[in-house]
């Protein structure tokens, strides 16, 4: 157990480091960025007590909110990650989910994609609406939306592949 | 539990909306600040170059202007010890932070309170504006970028005295778009813009960009115009951050009046 609260509050510290000072000054073609912290979200255990889980998003958020002066955006957006992850989870994963048996390592590539992809698509689409805040401006919500979320899979499926441990 | 902490960080959300409000989050305090600029350190020797070429530039531009002036001029403007007529004090200060992909873009910068910096003092480079200061912590301090959509500085044209106000539509970081200018002006394309003088903020004449297109507004009476800026803002080092001695003076002079 302590071992597990040592190894998320360090992947904690480093993703949040590496979004602030690396991440996000590549701006690929002017605006693209990802936002890879994410991954925090994503993988974090499942059995764990709900409540902490979003109190830790919360954090997550507000830490990433200070680095880029962004007031609460990307603590809204985790927060409602976390609170709707168990839906995202049912849905991309079905029965092995409701067993709480699920290891994201065991798991096919295609529902490990299709759960990144949605947990992306609706944090980045969040974090977006709130960022630009202007209904007029809906189009450039989607386009960044769209094209950050791209960004993000691929860099957050990179991730996992090669820090994945083989058991083989 | 989430709808607390979600509302909570939308409060914070549109706090950080309206000018000076976004009080707590923000990167000028000592964690992020010394994070920042402790990265920074390590970045800067890679534009040395470039600073140094930006440098040489202004004090050509410089000494070329103290050259072609007359002497008695100069002597008459600057008399050590009596700087009675010093309205502005500069302070220069490193960006340890840049940002210019968002809507609302902050950056931020290694000097504060420390440096007897304080909010509303422009920032500039020898190129032209940069923003304002937003808030500050003793050592650092963040700025509110010209590529905000929350800004409105006062700006007017070189050649006449028409005015009008600089925002931001969020589209490019290389052009800001000139509001409210009065159709009588004689506005073309290549015209300079340069602050207005009419705010505390700034002193009067300081360049901003180049008119790159204009257009007549939805209400007909004043034009819109894009203006591509001297700077650019996607590479910040070296900034000059200006105090206005005389600020208190006149928003009191002006409180009275209203």
């Amino acid at each position: 157990m302590n071992n597990l609260i040592l190894k998320y509050s360090f992947s904690f510290i480093v993703l949040v480091l590496i979004q602030s000072l690396a991440l996000n000054h590549i701006n690929f073609l002017g605006y693209i960025n990802p936002y890879i912290y994410v991954l925090f979200l994503i993988l974090f255990p499942i059995k764990n007590n709900r409540l902490l889980f979003i109190f830790i998003s919360f954090l997550l958020g507000l830490s990433v909110d200070l680095f880029l002066d962004s007031g609460g955006i990307h603590a809204a957006a985790c927060v409602s990650i976390a609170y709707i992850r168990p839906a995202i989870l049912r849905f991309s994963f079905g029965t092995i989910y409701e067993h709480q048996t699920i290891k994201f390592s065991s798991t096919e590539f295609g529902q490990r994609f299709s759960y990144f992809s949605i947990i992306i698509l609706i944090h980045h689409l969040i974090l977006f609406s709130l960022e630009i805040f202007n209904s007029s401006k809906i189009i450039l919500i989607l386009k960044k939306t769209l094209f950050s979320s791209i960004f993000t899979i691929i860099l957050c499926l990179l991730i996992t592949i090669l820090f994945s441990r083989k058991k083989r | 539990m989430f709808l607390l902490l979600f509302s909570f960080s939308l409060f914070l959300t549109i706090q950080s909306h309206s000018y000076h409000k976004s009080k707590f989050i923000n990167s000028a305090n000592v964690i992020t600040g010394g994070l920042y600029g402790m990265v920074n350190n390590f970045g800067a020797y890679f534009n040395l170059k470039s600073e140094n070429d930006i440098l040489l530039e202004e004090n050509s531009r410089l000494k070329s202007i103290l050259y072609n002036t007359n002497q008695d001029q100069l002597k008459e403007a600057y008399r050590p010890g009596i700087n009675a007529n010093q309205q502005f004090n500069i302070t220069v200060a490193q960006v340890i932070k840049n940002s210019y992909s968002a809507t609302n873009n902050y950056l931020t910068i290694n000097k504060g309170k420390a440096d007897s910096i304080t909010q509303d003092m422009g920032v500039v480079t020898s190129n032209g504006i940069i923003g304002i200061v937003n808030n500050t912590s003793k050592r650092y301090a963040t700025i509110m970028s010209v590529l905000n959509t929350n800004i409105r500085i006062n700006a007017q044209l070189k050649k006449t005295n028409h005015y009008g106000y600089l925002t931001w539509n969020s589209e490019s970081p290389h052009v800001v778009q000139l509001v409210d200018i009065p159709i009588q002006a004689p506005l073309s394309i290549g015209d300079t813009i340069v602050t207005g003088g009419r705010s505390t903020i700034f002193p009067k004449g300081i360049r901003i960009g180049k008119v790159e297109s204009f257009k007549i507004d939805d209400t007909e009476n004043s034009y819109e115009a894009n203006i591509k800026l001297f700077n650019d803002m996607t590479n910040l080092g070296h900034v000059y951050v200006i105090k206005n001695l005389d600020s208190n003076e006149i928003s009191t002079l002006n409180n009275n009046d209203e």
